[in-house]
Parts: structure tokens; C-alpha cells; sequence
């Protein structure tokens, strides 16, 4: 059975219950810039590098477009394939803003994800802890946390 | 096609025991028209009416029963009638337990013949 692999402790049990219920196939959980808190799914980790960094894109140029359009931002995007359907949502948690890309079938629906996702940012907007301050960015602390950080999702 | 598909879900909904009727698109499981009670959320009911439509539909299929027309979830405290009115589109009455199913039917029936 799969299951979810996590950085940040809090983020489980809010995932594990939105891929049990939604039947997502894929899904991250990941700051807006890119950086993955949690994974269901992906077996590699250069799927979820590639996945996070052009979800993070997708859901920055959205979120441009939205604001040419005078709207402060759009809350979710979704995009219908043949077999597959992608849907991106951004969250405000006490720890920050939070965005999800969920990968689904043909087994569930966009109202279905849309549904269940309301109920993971509940989850995730309980579980989560107060942002932490700051600490500034250190080029061997970057490569550290990033290879912990993959060995998490992977459990390497 | 709206003003009278919207005249038929409001005419569902005065049957004994409905609180919602809806047009739900199978596939997305989102509303495209609906009518309902206070206190009733049709997002989460057009979800699920179609996430059951289409799991009944694999079990019907695979019963040789062919594709489900008419779905009747008889709960505890509720109601669930689906049918499916063609063009990947299901309408979805919600009710209480003591819903009348027949009329319901009745009426989805005629709702689905104005949507035409």
C-alpha cells in the first residue's frame, strides 16, 4: 500500500485522509516557491523536483493573470485531460501559504478533489504550528536540508 | 434551456421530502444548475452523487446489467435519487427519509425533458 511521505510531521494526517478520500493518485503539498512539505505517490525524486517546480509555476503565472484581471488571486485551477485531471490549490495556514497539486483519475472527479481538498486545508489549517522566524540561507545548509529532504519523501 | 430547467428543479424540490434537486455534470462531479435548502451544500452533494453514479455504473457494467438509469440511496436520515439525463449529465434529488421517491422520479423525469 502506498503512502504518503512527509517532511513536516503535521502535514500526515490531513494528506493520508485527503488521498484515502478523494482518490487522488498523485499529490504534493509544497510552499508556493516550489519547496515540498509532503508526497503521495511519486516514486522518484525527480518527478516530484520537476512536478513542485513547475506546479509552483503554473500557480505563480495564474496568480499574475488574476491579478491583471484586478482579482487579488484565484484560489484554485484545475485542467481536464483524456485520463488524467491536475488541480492546483493555494491555502493560507499559520505556517504560510500552502499550495497542493493533486493528480487524479478517471476513478474520481475534479468535484470530488475540490471537495476533499476544502477538507485538507481545514486539516492542515489546525495541525499546522506558527511560521517559524526566518534564519538565513546558507549554501551547505541548502544542500544539506535539500538531501534530507528528498531522503524523507523517499525514505532514503 | 436554463429559465425552464431551473423551473423543473424548483418544482422537485416541492416534493414531500426533497431539500435539493441539481444538474451535476457526471465526469467533473460539478453543479451546473441546482435548487436547494438552506443548509444544504451542492458541491459536496453533486461530488458524491457522481463519484456513486460512477462506481454503480462499474458494478452495474460488470453485472451485465448494463449502465445504470436510476440510482435510489435509501439512508438512515436520507434520501439519495440520481438519474442519468444523457450527455454525461446526472440529476440529483436529495431528501429526507421519508423523501417520496415516486414523485421524485415523476419529476426528474419531466426536469430531464425540459433540460432536452
Amino acid at each position: 500500500m502506498r503512502r504518503s511521505r512527509v517532511i513536516e510531521a503535521w502535514t500526515y494526517e490531513p494528506l493520508e485522509r485527503f488521498v484515502r478520500e478523494s482518490g487522488a493518485r498523485l499529490t504534493l503539498v509544497m510552499t508556493p516557491a516550489g519547496q515540498v512539505l509532503a508526497q503521495f505517490g511519486f516514486a522518484r525524486a525527480v518527478d516530484v523536483m520537476a512536478a513542485a517546480a513547475l506546479g509552483a509555476a503554473v500557480f505563480a503565472s495564474s496568480s499574475e493573470i488574476a491579478r491583471l484581471l484586478g482579482n487579488l488571486e484565484f484560489s484554485t485551477l484545475h485542467h481536464r485531460g483524456h485520463r488524467f485531471g491536475i488541480f492546483l490549490g493555494g491555502c493560507a495556514v499559520p505556517r504560510g501559504r500552502l499550495l497542493a497539486l493533486v493528480i487524479y483519475g478517471e476513478d474520481s472527479s475534479v468535484g470530488l478533489v475540490q471537495l476533499f481538498f476544502d477538507e485538507l486545508v481545514r486539516g492542515l489549517q489546525e495541525a499546522a504550528p506558527e511560521q517559524e522566524r526566518s534564519r538565513p540561507v546558507l549554501a551547505a545548509d541548502f544542500e544539506r536540508e535539500l538531501n534530507d529532504s528528498l531522503a524523507s519523501l523517499f525514505g532514503r | 434551456m436554463i429559465a425552464p430547467l431551473a423551473e423543473a428543479l424548483d418544482r422537485m424540490t416541492r416534493v414531500g421530502g426533497v431539500w435539493g434537486a441539481l444538474l451535476v455534470a457526471a465526469d467533473d462531479g460539478l453543479v451546473i444548475a441546482e435548487a436547494v435548502m438552506e443548509g444544504i451544500k451542492p458541491a459536496a452533494i453533486a461530488a458524491l452523487a457522481a463519484s456513486l453514479a460512477r462506481q454503480s455504473g462499474i458494478a452495474s457494467e460488470a453485472a451485465g446489467a448494463g449502465t445504470p438509469r436510476f440510482l435510489h440511496l435509501q439512508g438512515a436520515a436520507g434520501t439519495l435519487a440520481v438519474m442519468s439525463a444523457g450527455d454525461g449529465l446526472l440529476l440529483v434529488a436529495v431528501g429526507s427519509d421519508e423523501m417520496n421517491v415516486g414523485l421524485a422520479r415523476l419529476e426528474m423525469l419531466r426536469a430531464i425533458e425540459a433540460a432536452e
